[in-house]
């Protein structure tokens, strides 16, 4: 059984179906890439698989856990949804830094509240404190930042905020790291960093699946792609399949905008 | 009369003013945060009702509202008359309260929805993305703005003497009728030196805030 299975997923916003029913499954340590036009729902999707839409319909599993079930919405606990959160990290299209915490400060944060509730966190605050700040700069140094450790975000160029977000999902180790266009926010001499760091991630085997405009970028990076329009999975397959030899129309209509450019 | 009896007199006419200060901001700064939790409830009617108050108090003049307060009781219900600093009193919380909600309101809603997003996906409970994500940036966008509206009450609290709370002003202007006109004037160095290290304690706050950006 795959690690991530997506199954049916539906949403609509008032009248607009945005979502039309989305399967799609993911092995571990496996790269998945979303490409489609803007509008196909991609980030929806995104947004639906980490919680910050609900979907009306479908069900996630996570290594055979259910993450979420359309049917079971309102019966779980605030704390029961935030455990099953905390399989999947995000990484914005626009980072969302917290801007009044150092570089250091917004990778601890969460892991820190976390520690908090550790039933051994009050004998051995000190140890715990220590971990979780060599881990944090491990992750920092990691993303190429350790020099920038006590800076504020604003004190940093759009890629190195990038970096630090990655940093921050990192650092509660999510099984599955979802990313949004990571480097649509940037200037083109800013995306490289960002790419660097995605591959030396799938080099260390972590599953991603990441929304993305790189059409070169998904073909290096990826195990699977899948691509999205209308609300649909209209194509997915190995990047040799759907970008050397796609199937469906629609398919070949979207890339052909981007090797025509 | 000397000039240092002029003094001490109105130095505890300042007394009352500042005390009539300090107890509105600290009733009216957490109930502005009340009404702006009301008035952006998700139940309409409490929404509506919020709404149509703080209109109806920012709409009409607060000396209107500190007689109103004060005398409107004992003519509608034949109520006794409160004191008359305490009516002052909560015509002033509730009239700043009305204010604050609004800057309230206005930060809370400037802090873009990303800060709470990027909390929720981290797996930050709801009060702790409000006490460790958008507190500070909120309150960096409303010392401004709230520092603004307590040079305005410093100077609002005169309007206290229309139902004769003895502040400065109302002892200043008993001068008058002993034939004395600068005390009243005179009054004007107080609230200056008052708003002068007003200004300067905001200042500093602002600074401290000053090393993000949001
Ligand atoms: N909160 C919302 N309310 C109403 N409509 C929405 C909302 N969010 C998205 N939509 C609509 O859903 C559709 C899909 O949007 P979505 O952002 O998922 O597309 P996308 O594939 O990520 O596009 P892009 O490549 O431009 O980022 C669009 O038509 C959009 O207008
Ligand atoms: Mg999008």
């Amino acid at each position: 059984m795959a690690m991530l299975e997506v199954q049916n997923i539906r949403k609509s916003f008032g009248k607009l179906e945005v979502l039309k029913g989305i399967d799609f499954s993911l092995e571990k340590g496996q790269v998945l890439s979303i490409i489609g036009s803007s509008g196909s729902g991609k980030t929806t999707l995104l947004r639906c698989l980490t919680f910050l839409e609900r979907a009306e319909q479908g069900s996630v599993t996570v290594n055979g856990d259910t993450i979420f079930d359309a049917a079971e919405v309102g019966k779980i606990s605030a704390a029961e949804q935030r455990r099953r959160q905390l399989h999947f990290g995000l990484v914005f299209q626009n980072f969302n830094l917290f801007p009044q915490y150092t570089v250091l400060q917004n990778v601890c944060l969460a892991p820190k509240l976390q520690a908090k509730e550790r039933p051994d966190y009050k004998q051995h605050t000190k140890e715990i404190i220590a971990e979780i700040e060599a881990k944090a700069h491990a992750l920092i140094d990691q993303v190429g930042l350790s020099a920038k450790c006590d800076a504020y975000p604003w004190q940093l160029s759009g890629g190195q905020q990038q970096r630090v977000a990655i940093a921050r999902a990192l650092a509660l180790d999510p099984e599955i790291l979802f990313f949004d266009e990571p480097t649509s926010a940037l200037d083109p001499e800013l995306t490289g960093e960002i790419l660097h760091v995605i591959k030396d991630l799938a080099g260390r085997r972590m599953t991603m699946v990441i929304v993305t405009h790189e059409m070169q970028f998904a073909r290096e990076v990826s195990d699977h792609v899948l691509f999205m329009d209308g609300g649909l999975v209209v194509e997915s397959g190995t990047p040799e399949q759907v970008f050397d030899h796609p199937e469906h129309e629609r398919t070949r209509e979207f890339l052909s905008r981007f090797t025509q450019a | 009369m000397s000039f240092w009896e002029v003094t001490l007199s109105l130095l505890r006419g300042l007394g009352t003013t500042g005390r009539l200060f300090f107890l509105t901001l600290l009733f009216a700064l957490p109930l502005g945060l009340l009404i702006c939790m009301a008035s952006t409830s998700r139940f309409a009617p409490l929404r509506w009702l919020t709404k149509t108050v703080v209109w109806v108090v920012r709409g009409s003049p607060l000396m209107l509202q500190i007689l109103i307060v004060y005398y409107g009781p004992g003519l509608v219900f034949g109520w006794p008359l409160l004191p008359r600093f305490i009516a002052a009193l909560v015509t002033f919380a509730i009239n700043y309260a009305c204010y604050f909600s609004e800057i309230y309101r206005g930060g809370i809603q400037s802090i873009p929805r990303g800060q709470y997003e990027a909390g929720q996906v981290l797996g930050l409970t709801r009060s702790q993305v409000f006490f460790k994500v958008t507190l500070l940036q909120l309150v960096k966008r409303i010392v401004p703005p709230m520092g603004n509206e307590f040079i305005t009450l410093v100077k609002d609290t005169a309007l206290a003497r229309v139902i004769m709370v003895y502040e400065i002003i109302w002892i200043g202007e008993s001068y008058i009728k002993k034939g004395m006109m600068w005390p009243l004037f005179y009054t004007a160095v107080f609230y200056l030196i008052a708003n002068g290290v007003l200004t300067v304690l905001l200042n500093k706050f602002e600074k401290k805030l000053d090393y993000f950006k949001a």
